[in-house]
């Protein structure tokens, strides 16, 4: 019995805003996270890494003894202790004990102490000498000296060349932008304990408590089942722990095994920030063409992401990206290429959009410079080159409700006022030599699912207890994103239930098998079908219950706000519970989903990767200050698609939180390396909160307004919701090209304004000379006829690259 | 209680830490783990409580604090609030109790992953608090709410999920404290007075003088105790330099560092004072001090920051150095030989060095009156809010005639020092104040310094900043706008008198 995925019941309980269903938690600081629980652990032993002082080198020797001589500390954890293998990463290459150093900070082994402090000063007393060996840092070095990892990709449609031969206009450039530090503002925490049967029980701050338990029962050398993991709650995680907490947990469990006491990993600020990955920062080369009213004919790039030290996530991440370089834009001939570069830095892992901003910025970089050399305004640009109705993706997916996208533009710009607006604001630069005003909009269409097929499966294990109080676990991990507040709506919504009959349990590997990552947005539309495919299960089987008591057919058979009825007969839930045990009806189900109609083949990037897209649109204003390019946002309006709302106030929070996330990553956040050849190459720059600045308050837009679209139901996901977590980072593309805008105002008309990406006040400051002086940076756009295919002129310079000098 | 408890949430509970123990370890090994930790540096506030100070010698104020920071130690005899103290989430068999801060936040969506939370609900509540906090009409900035709310009480704190817009909607939704509210009665009385305290052990010692002969006196005793006032810095050095000192005094609540007095000719501000307190106290009678507070780091750090640790430190990018260079400030140097004066322009010898001596600490700031009628501070970071300068350009001037009678540029972020930009100001002197001598001027100030390159940003960034800074000021003497300031350039300082003479704790 079954419903249809996206068929909502009379009065759900989704689609109401309720608030986190931990805010009360949350707000009395009674909210549990794993670090909190060392407190309550006796007699928790505490780690801290040796970490290295070079990008790489061999280490020749490490002498422990001296470690071992400093009161408290208990021992110290190297590779000759891996019981399993010493290796924490899904490819084989990511020692937890390396005897090769593959980045500045990286830990060469751990120290167990009685206090944080007597581990710290063991790490201290621990000797290790290094061989230093060559390094790669920057994009430009890996691409010059062809150091690459993993698989090159290429998404193509038609034929390129022919589209840009037959361009009107045509222009090349090249760009290069940084990347992301997530700072989650928990940082990685594990809590390792072995029961009096061997069982290695770690609690983890993890989107992928699957996968930590795989790596841990890997490098113990055991088998799943006598590993668990469990996540309270995350404190953040937007990508950053979906990976990178498995080696940390893995460390834990080992100090566990080995000593036979509690393990606690917690790594602090600079740790956190030194030794795991981000955002992957990008180069593109590009060459583009348009017809002589402003459409894209053909698109020729190459993206090159710097992964870090290991692949890890870098091949999806690059796929991504080159499933998104056509944000929501046809391109007729289109041939875009991908590589991963292999840097010694920290290995760059999944962040929010997982490489589909990157694309996307490529395309959207690429607009903004374009319109003025073709005379048209950006936001008109952007409105010809929208996906029409059956048109498809480079990739070979049709483009499902393209339509929403001139729907959502055109309602952000009415909500927005634009029109009106962009008059105000040419009357304010005329009247204001120093600050100049700029607005622009931008849309988003994000693919939703897992690129990889396999992944987009869920499991979901809920219990009716007898006195009909309802408990539920799905696969799902909690950071923030209000899955739990979700899946309880969801719940109550299949069973007929008020809200407050559900309770939900921790996500443990115990109770849901095989998860797969909360990530990719995923999680609600995954374990959604999940727990609802339990829930229905129970319903059922009560409804039978029911319909023999009241003598009608089940499909008489109601139930809402717990109340069972049919016609004039009705019980109460708790009370038709208590009569189906009686019966010997069982009252907890399994649940699983699994997303239909998917197909991709990651060879030659072509298929159905997506169960549908995202749309949105958002028009930012901002002003920027001629004497130093400081700029504030004004205000921004945002529309946007997440189909039949499950939860509006989680909702509208994931598309403010996202869009501000994403205003840092293109204007604010400045990851440096040090890039020279002094001792310090390799080292993290911006270790700590000191130097990387992720938004305060003041990013926060003067005026922020979030509309849902309206009547935006989507067929493919449970009750007819969207997908929400990523898509709204990309609205941020707004602000990044508003203030290309103001820019532009201090130049004569028509300037193309070359902008430096993160937009940080300097990098805006020298666009705006730039402007005054009327002339582009090196990264300018140039009609191809009078430049060499390919790059123009090379990288740095004014544009202050994301690897620009260190300390 | 004893002297060395510490009241949590209404609670004494003896504090027997290690001198490099933070109140934030110690409040989360007692069991109240609300307050996290997020930075360990006074960047994040997730750490942020309550804490019961001085407003003036009747009353108290709820301030709030980086717990990361100072040790625990520095509260003994205090009291502490955190987010567990403010209010309970229902539980089995008892009914919720949330505080107005939290229930505004939960209602609102303030919380996403909740770990920030505490954090803002502490700092929140401070503002909540706050004596003078009055309901506003109209007059909207997005800076300040209608009901009198200052934004910038929440610069310090951190949000990673939410993008702010919730918690600012929170914050502006709030209404007065209910009379019988527990915290807003204890305003009412005096706060606790800080106990001399002497702890020593293997780890190191914490000493709180009872009063600057006996702190002195300690000082020429251990001319290598690092002086504490705010932890501001000492605590960061603390905790991710890993700084073990093997002595601490804490100078923060000496009588003799928290005067404020002016005078006929001169303003002094004591080096202890906070810079929340002196904000207060001056209450806007030294306008350029006014431009630099709500640029200086965040309310967090303002509420325990002193002049005397901002400039005791040396830091090149201070953010006061410039200012009061500007205002051609001199220090009261105390020792147990008893007092000197030193000019500020004097003061720094090189990289984080000074003419102090050893057993010599500040007691004071003084700045000479009558005020420079023009004055502006400019600070230029990547962020608007808590962010470290790159460049900061501090500039008092008086015209004659249309002509520069005097101008005094004070720089940082330049130099290993904080400087005076004295080849500009003297290529300014007796100049008119038109736009050609100004273009030229700011040529010269482009050339202060030898700037360097480093993650805030390029020396020649930092350069060309200096200059602008000039033209800036220029262009706003002139009319003709730089961006719209949230206050106009405030003239006429001259002669002010402040309400609070000799106002500081204990008086």
């Amino acid at each position: 019995m079954s419903t249809p995925l996206a068929q909502r019941p009379p009065q759900p309980s989704v689609g109401q805003a309720v608030s986190h269903e931990s805010a009360d938690l949350h707000v009395t600081g009674a909210a549990l996270y794993t670090d909190d629980l060392v407190g309550r652990t006796p007699g928790a032993l505490h780690a801290w890494p040796v970490q290295a002082p070079h990008a790489h080198a061999r280490v020749t020797a490490r002498h422990t003894d001296a470690a071992l001589e400093v009161p408290g500390v208990v021992r110290v954890l190297t590779a000759a202790d891996v019981p399993g293998t010493n290796d924490s990463g899904i490819h084989h290459d990511e020692p937890l004990f390396p005897d090769e150093v593959q980045y500045h900070g990286q830990a060469v082994c751990w120290v167990l102490g009685e206090t944080l402090e007597a581990a710290r000063l063991g790490a201290e007393a621990v000797a290790v000498t290094y061989e230093p060996l060559p390094t790669v840092l920057t994009l430009t070095e890996a691409i010059a000296r062809e150091s690459f990892q993993g698989a090159h990709r290429t998404v193509a449609r038609g034929d390129a060349e022919e589209g840009l031969a037959r361009s009107t206009h045509r222009f090349s450039g090249e760009f290069e932008f940084g990347g992301q530090e997530h700072f989650y503002l928990e940082t990685h925490a594990a809590l390792a304990t072995v029961d009096e049967g061997g069982q290695v029980f770690v609690q983890s701050s993890t989107q992928h408590p699957t996968e930590t338990q795989e790596i841990v029962a890997h490098v113990l050398g055991l088998r799943s089942h006598e590993v668990t993991v469990q996540c309270l709650r995350m404190g953040g995680g937007f990508g950053g722990k979906e990976m990178q907490p498995h080696g940390l947990a893995a460390v834990a469990a080992l100090g566990s095994v080995l000593t036979g006491r509690p393990v606690r990993v917690r790594l602090n600020r600079t740790q956190d920030m030194t030794m795991t990955g981000k955002r992957h920062p990008f180069h593109a080369t590009w060459e583009v063409g348009f017809d002589d009213v402003g459409h894209l004919q053909g698109l020729r790039a190459t993206l090159t992401s710097d992964g870090g030290w290991s692949l890890d996530l870098s091949e999806a991440v690059l796929a991504r990206a080159l499933c998104h370089v056509d944000n929501s834009y046809f391109v007729p001939d289109i041939e875009v290429h991908g590589r991963v570069a292999r840097t010694h830095k920290t290995s760059q892992t999944a962040f929010r959009g997982f490489g589909g901003p990157q694309g996307m910025l490529v395309i959207e970089d690429i607009l903004g410079r374009c319109a003025p050399a073709l005379g048209l305004d950006p936001t008109e640009l952007r409105r010809r080159n929208l996906y029409q109705p059956g048109q498809s993706t480079p990739y070979g997916q049709p483009v499902r409700h393209a339509e929403r996208l001139q729907v959502v533009m055109d309602e952000v710009s009415e909500r927005a006022d634009l029109a009106s607006r962009h008059t105000d604001i040419a009357a304010h630069n005329a009247a204001h030599p120093h600050t100049k005003r700029g607005i622009a909009c931008t849309p988003v269409k994000f693919g939703i699912s897992f690129n990889l097929t396999a992944f987009n499966q869920a499991g979901a294990l809920v219990h009716v207890y007898k006195d009909g109080s309802v408990l539920i676990n799905h696969g799902g991990t909690e950071m923030g994103q209000g899955l739990h507040t979700k899946m309880r709506q969801v719940a109550a919504t299949a069973l007929g239930l008020p809200l407050a009959a559900i309770r939900l349990a921790p996500t443990r590997t115990d109770k849901v098998p095989n998860t797969s990552a909360t990530a990719a947005s995923s999680g609600s539309d995954l374990n959604g079908g999940a727990v609802k495919d339990a829930c229905e299960q129970i319903r059922e089987r009560l409804v039978t219950v029911a319909a023999k008591r009241f003598g009608t057919p089940p499909d008489e058979v109601e139930i809402a706000e717990g109340v069972v009825s049919a016609g004039d007969q009705s019980v109460t839930w708790d009370e038709l519970v208590r009569e189906a045990y009686l019966a010997r009806v069982q009252l907890f189900a399994a649940g699983y989903y699994r997303t239909e109609g998917l197909h991709w083949d990651a060879t030659t990037m072509q298929g159905e990767p997506f169960k549908y897209f995202a749309y949105g649109a958002a028009v930012s204003e901002v002003e920027v200050d001629g004497f130093t390019g400081a700029y504030r946002v004004l205000r921004t309006d945002i529309v946007h698609d997440v189909g039949d709302s499950l939860s509006p106030l989680v909702d509208i929070g994931q598309i403010e939180g996202g869009f501000v996330q994403g205003v840092g990553w293109l204007t604010l956040e400045d990851l440096r390396w040090d890039t020279s050849d002094g001792d310090g190459r390799g080292r993290l720059a911006t270790q700590a909160a000191s130097t990387y600045k992720l938004p305060s308050f003041s990013e926060l837009p003067g005026e922020l307004n979030v509309h849902l679209l309206e009547r935006a139901g989507e067929d493919g996901a449970v009750y007819g919701s969207k997908a929400v977590g990523e898509p709204p980072l990309m609205l941020a593309f707004s602000v990044r090209e508003a203030l290309r805008a103001a820019v532009a105002a201090f130049g004569p008309t028509g300037h193309v304004v070359d902008l430096g990406c993160p937009s940080t006040p300097e990098a805006v400051f020298w666009a705006v000379e730039a402007a005054r002086a009327g002339t582009t940076g090196p990264y300018a756009v140039e009609p191809a006829a009078s430049s060499p295919a390919g790059a123009s002129s090379g990288a740095g310079g004014a544009s202050s690259g994301p690897d620009g000098a260190g300390g | 209680m004893g002297l060395s408890d510490i009241t949590v949430n209404g609670t004494a509970r003896p504090c027997a830490a290690s001198p490099h123990t933070s109140l934030l370890d110690w409040l989360r090994d007692q069991g109240w783990t609300g307050a996290k930790e997020g930075c360990a540096e006074g960047e994040c506030g997730a750490c942020a409580v309550l804490v019961a100070r001085p407003d003036g010698p009747e009353r108290t104020r709820w301030v709030a604090v980086n717990a990361c920071l100072p040790p625990a130690l520095s509260l003994a005899g205090q009291e502490v609030v955190t987010a567990e103290g403010l209010g309970t989430p229902s539980s089995p068999g008892s009914e919720g109790d949330l505080h107005p801060v939290q229930r505004e936040m939960a209602d609102r969506g303030g919380s996403q992953c909740g770990y920030c939370t505490p954090g803002f609900v502490c700092a929140m509540a401070a503002e909540f608090y706050r004596p003078d906090r009055a309901p506003r009409d109209g007059a909207d900035d997005h800076e300040c709410g209608p009901n009198g709310f200052d934004l910038h009480a929440l610069s310090g704190n951190l949000c990673r999920c939410t993008g702010y817009r919730p918690i600012r909607d929170a914050a502006y939704a709030l209404g007065a404290p209910d009379p019988g509210d527990p915290l807003a009665q204890r305003r009412e009385t005096a706060a606790p007075p800080a106990p001399s305290t002497v702890v020593t052990g293997e780890d190191g010692g914490f000493v709180r003088p009872s009063d600057l002969a006996e702190l002195l006196a300690r000082l020429v005793e251990n001319p290598e105790a690092v002086l504490l006032a705010g932890a501001t810095d000492a605590g960061v050095e603390r905790n991710l330099r890993h700084a073990r000192p093997p002595l601490v005094l804490a100078v923060d609540r000496l009588d003799e560092l928290r005067q404020l007095r002016v005078a006929d000719d001169h303003v002094e501000i004591g080096a202890a004072l906070t810079l929340s307190e002196i904000e207060r106290g001056l209450a806007g009678g030294v306008p350029l001090l006014d431009q630099l507070f709500p640029q200086f780091a965040s309310r967090l750090i303002r509420n325990t920051a002193t002049l005397g640790g901002n400039l005791g430190t040396g830091s090149p990018i201070g953010d006061a150095a410039p200012v009061l260079l500007a205002l051609d400030a001199s220090l009261l140097l105390a020792s147990a030989q008893g007092e000197r004066e030193v000019p500020l322009a004097g003061y720094f010898t090189g990289y984080r060095q000074s003419v102090r001596q050893p057993g010599e600490l500040i007691r004071a700031v003084r700045i000479p009156l009558p005020l420079a009628p023009e004055a502006a501070f400019y600070k230029i970071a990547k962020r608007r809010f808590d962010d470290i300068s790159s460049v900061a350009v501090a500039i008092a001037m008086r015209l004659e005639d249309d002509s520069v009678a005097s101008v005094r540029i004070g720089l940082g972020g330049v130099a290993a020092t904080p400087i005076r930009a004295t080849t500009t100001e003297e290529s300014l002197a007796g100049q008119p104040w038109v736009a050609a001598t100004v273009a030229r001027a700011a040529e010269v100030l482009a050339a202060e310094g030898t700037p360097l390159d480093d993650h805030r940003a390029s020396a020649r960034y930092r350069s060309a900043m200096l200059g602008q800074a000039l033209l800036r000021f220029h262009a706003e003497q002139d009319g003709s706008g730089g961006t719209d300031r949230t206050k106009p350039l405030q003239k006429g300082a001259e002669g002010v008198r402040n309400p609070y003479e000799n106002w500081g704790e204990g008086r």
